[in-house]
């Protein structure tokens, strides 16, 4: 009983300092001349039947995270809480035996199936690999599996190309759910399909949520997607967040500047207009990263201190947090 | 794919009509005499006479509709009626004949088919046998010792030729330890663990010169290949699918990766037949090589012509038959 309600409180998947540094190598030698700090100290909680949005732009490394965290590769350090246990330093055939409780749904619908398995075996595979059923129990899965995303079971047949983007994602989604993960990565999974087949997939996640009591880590750029889905946000540039807060708090009152230009960017339907914050330049290279705050190049509120000091992600109650010198903790 | 093929097969008719036209337009303009390798006492009225009975006096597409009356009729209807014992005609049919030998050209062949099959080919099978491992390996540890090794190891088989990898190993094997043959005895008959032995001492070193040189290009598509797959996203799904790193490797990548190395490996069947010319000099093995290069020093037009078209039909043949594997292994390739 007691166990059962730390269990409630205790979040499903808990990450905290975690770094992904990837080296660079160059020369005749292949001398290391760098790292690229693609995913830098990031931490978060997240609870059960909770979704997570992680939004920022294209190379600030939200996908590595969500790779980091299912070890699909080797971290460079931090601790990844799945449970209440750390699976970051896990190899081989244990970190094989946590995999059917964590799953991703990829970006590219298209490239991350093997063209040359049928959709059928797709699916199963991970059901041989870790339940060994007979059979007609896999027959069976398959099926519910394929049900349950909205594909026709005489699909289970046929290869991968002989779908649309929407359908292939169904299928990507039925692999991850096959051995009833308690938490999803969904890394970009709608941004190769058309704007109509978006809708029907994210709401297909909904319903699949709803019905598994599934937890997602659902990585996009889409700002209004994630506002739809998802119950807290996250915003990384360059590596690292730089703020975190429930969904509706920070879509009306962001409080670090980089999430106020993302959201002034966003359109807005009934004539209501946000000033719009047009960021200037490129994001700096990971290899090189600026002094002080990673976004200070680029900052509309940029002062002295932000040359020098890296703000650190600072709780400012009510599940918000933001790395930004210009948002202290209110004076209590 | 029943269809798509048939359909190939009979575009190849024009085709190989075309090459064999052109083969026999080079051979003709090639300044080659077949009375040379006569002896210097026969007198010239004598050395015409001699062309004129081989056919040299009549014009050239009287000689070339001549030949391919020849290869394309009466050769497959003497096949046909040595086989069903049927004579469709009374009259003899006028075959293929070599101008050195006066034997029918298509026996010269089968005769030397057996030693070039077993030689080259075998090279071939043991060159595949040693390169798909090499590549699988390289490509998974890629940069390691092994890789760089085996880059190495490929690169040294590839650009040496088998002239002088032959000639190494003989003067290594046969006349420094002595122990392999350096002349391949065709004569020799397998009917004991003996002469089985015998056998297989005469044949490693031309299947082995071969077969290093076969596994260099192999090997090198293998890797190339694994390793365009290995960065795939499905190889990533595999892995988060929790499969075991060998089924990742060998299921997933594998079988993606030998669909262009199984085209190549087909496309160069044809040099099997074609005999390894240079190798099959040096070690003496009486195959397909040797007779070409024997018709050609002794200007044997009908030899040199059967043998380099039959070479061009299998080029063809096999050029379907790696598209066909190709729309087999691949299941977003449809021939239809």
């Amino acid at each position: 009983m007691l166990s059962a309600a730390r269990a409630a409180r205790q979040p499903l998947l808990s990450v905290s300092g975690l770094r992904m540094h990837f080296p660079i190598f160059k020369g005749l030698l292949r001398r290391q001349v760098g790292t690229v700090k693609a995913v830098d100290d990031v931490g978060f909680d997240i609870a059960r039947g909770e979704v997570l949005g992680l939004v920022g732009e294209s190379g600030c490394g939200k996908s590595t995270t969500g790779r980091a965290i299912l070890r699909l590769y080797d971290i460079t350090s931090g601790r990844i809480e799945l449970e209440g246990e750390d699976i970051a330093p896990l190899s081989g055939a244990a970190l094989r035996a946590v995999r059917p409780r964590m799953q991703m749904i990829f970006q590219d619908p298209q490239a991350s199936l093997n063209p040359r398995m049928t959709v059928g075996s797709i699916i199963a595979e991970p059901l041989d690999e870790h339940l060994r059923p007979s059979r007609a129990e896999r027959r069976a899965r398959v099926f519910e599996l394929m049900d349950a995303v909205g594909l026709a079971r005489g699909f289970a047949n046929r290869y991968p190309h002989e779908f649309s983007g929407g359908q292939r994602q169904r299928i990507g989604i039925a692999r991850a759910l096959a051995l009833n993960p308690a938490f999803i990565v969904c890394d970009e999974p709608i941004a190769a399909l058309d704007v109509s087949i978006q809708a029907q997939v994210v709401n297909l996640l909904e319903d699949l949520r709803a019905a598994f009591g599934l937890t997602y880590l659902f990585i996009s750029h889409d700002l209004s997607m994630v506002r739809h889905l998802a119950d807290r946000v996250a915003v990384m540039y360059l590596g690292k967040i730089v703020e975190i807060a429930p969904r509706e708090a920070l879509y009306r009152f962001p409080l670090h500047p980089y999430t106020e230009a993302l959201i002034s960017a966003v359109p807005e339907a009934g004539g209501r207009r946000r000033a719009r914050i047009v960021l200037r330049g490129d994001v700096p290279s990971p290899l090189r990263p600026p002094s002080g705050c990673a976004f200070r190049t680029r900052c509309p509120k940029v002062f002295d201190r932000c040359h020098v000091e890296t703000p650190p992600l600072t709780d400012l109650g009510r599940g918000r947090r933001a790395a930004c010198h210009l948002v202290g903790r209110p004076p209590a | 794919m029943l269809a798509y093929a048939v359909r190939r097969l009979l575009f190849a008719i024009p085709t190989l009509l075309v090459i064999s036209f052109i083969i026999f337009l080079i051979l003709d303009l090639a300044p080659s005499d077949p009375t040379a390798n006569l002896p210097l006492t026969i007198p010239q009225d004598v050395r015409q006479q001699i062309r004129l009975s081989l056919g040299l006096g009549e014009p050239m597409h009287v000689r070339y509709l001549k030949w391919l009356y020849q290869f394309a009729v009466n050769e497959p209807m003497h096949a046909l009626e040595q086989l069903t014992g049927h004579h469709f005609s009374a009259t003899p049919r006028v075959r293929v004949l070599s101008w050195q030998t006066r034997s029918p050209v298509v026996d010269l062949i089968l005769q030397r088919l057996p030693q070039t099959l077993w030689v080259v080919g075998l090279s071939y099978v043991v060159g595949i046998l040693i390169a798909i491992p090499i590549g699988i390996v390289s490509a998974v540890r890629q940069y390691s010792w092994f890789d760089q090794i085996g880059t190495f190891v490929s690169m040294v088989g590839y650009s040496v030729p088998t002239f002088f990898t032959g000639l190494l190993m003989i003067m290594l094997f046969s006349v420094h330890l002595g122990w392999l043959p350096s002349i391949y005895d065709t004569n020799l008959r397998v009917t004991d663990v003996a002469s089985f032995w015998a056998q297989v001492k005469q044949m490693i070193m031309p299947v082995m010169v071969l077969a290093l040189f076969n596994a260099a290009q192999i090997s090198r598509y293998m890797r190339a290949s694994m390793l365009e797959n290995l960065t795939q996203d499905y190889v990533r799904t595999a892995r988060a699918k929790g499969m075991r790193e060998w089924v990742v490797v060998m299921v997933h990548v594998l079988r993606n990766s030998l669909i262009p190395v199984v085209t190549v490996i087909a496309l160069g069947v044809p040099q099997i037949f074609g005999g390894a010319i240079i190798t099959e000099q040096i070690f003496r093995v009486n195959g397909l090589g040797q007779l070409l290069i024997t018709g050609i020093q002794g200007a044997d037009i009908p030899l040199v012509q059967t043998l380099t078209f039959l070479f061009a039909a299998l080029i063809v043949l096999f050029n379907l038959i790696a598209d066909l594997l190709y729309g087999m292994l691949d299941p977003r390739i449809r021939y239809d």
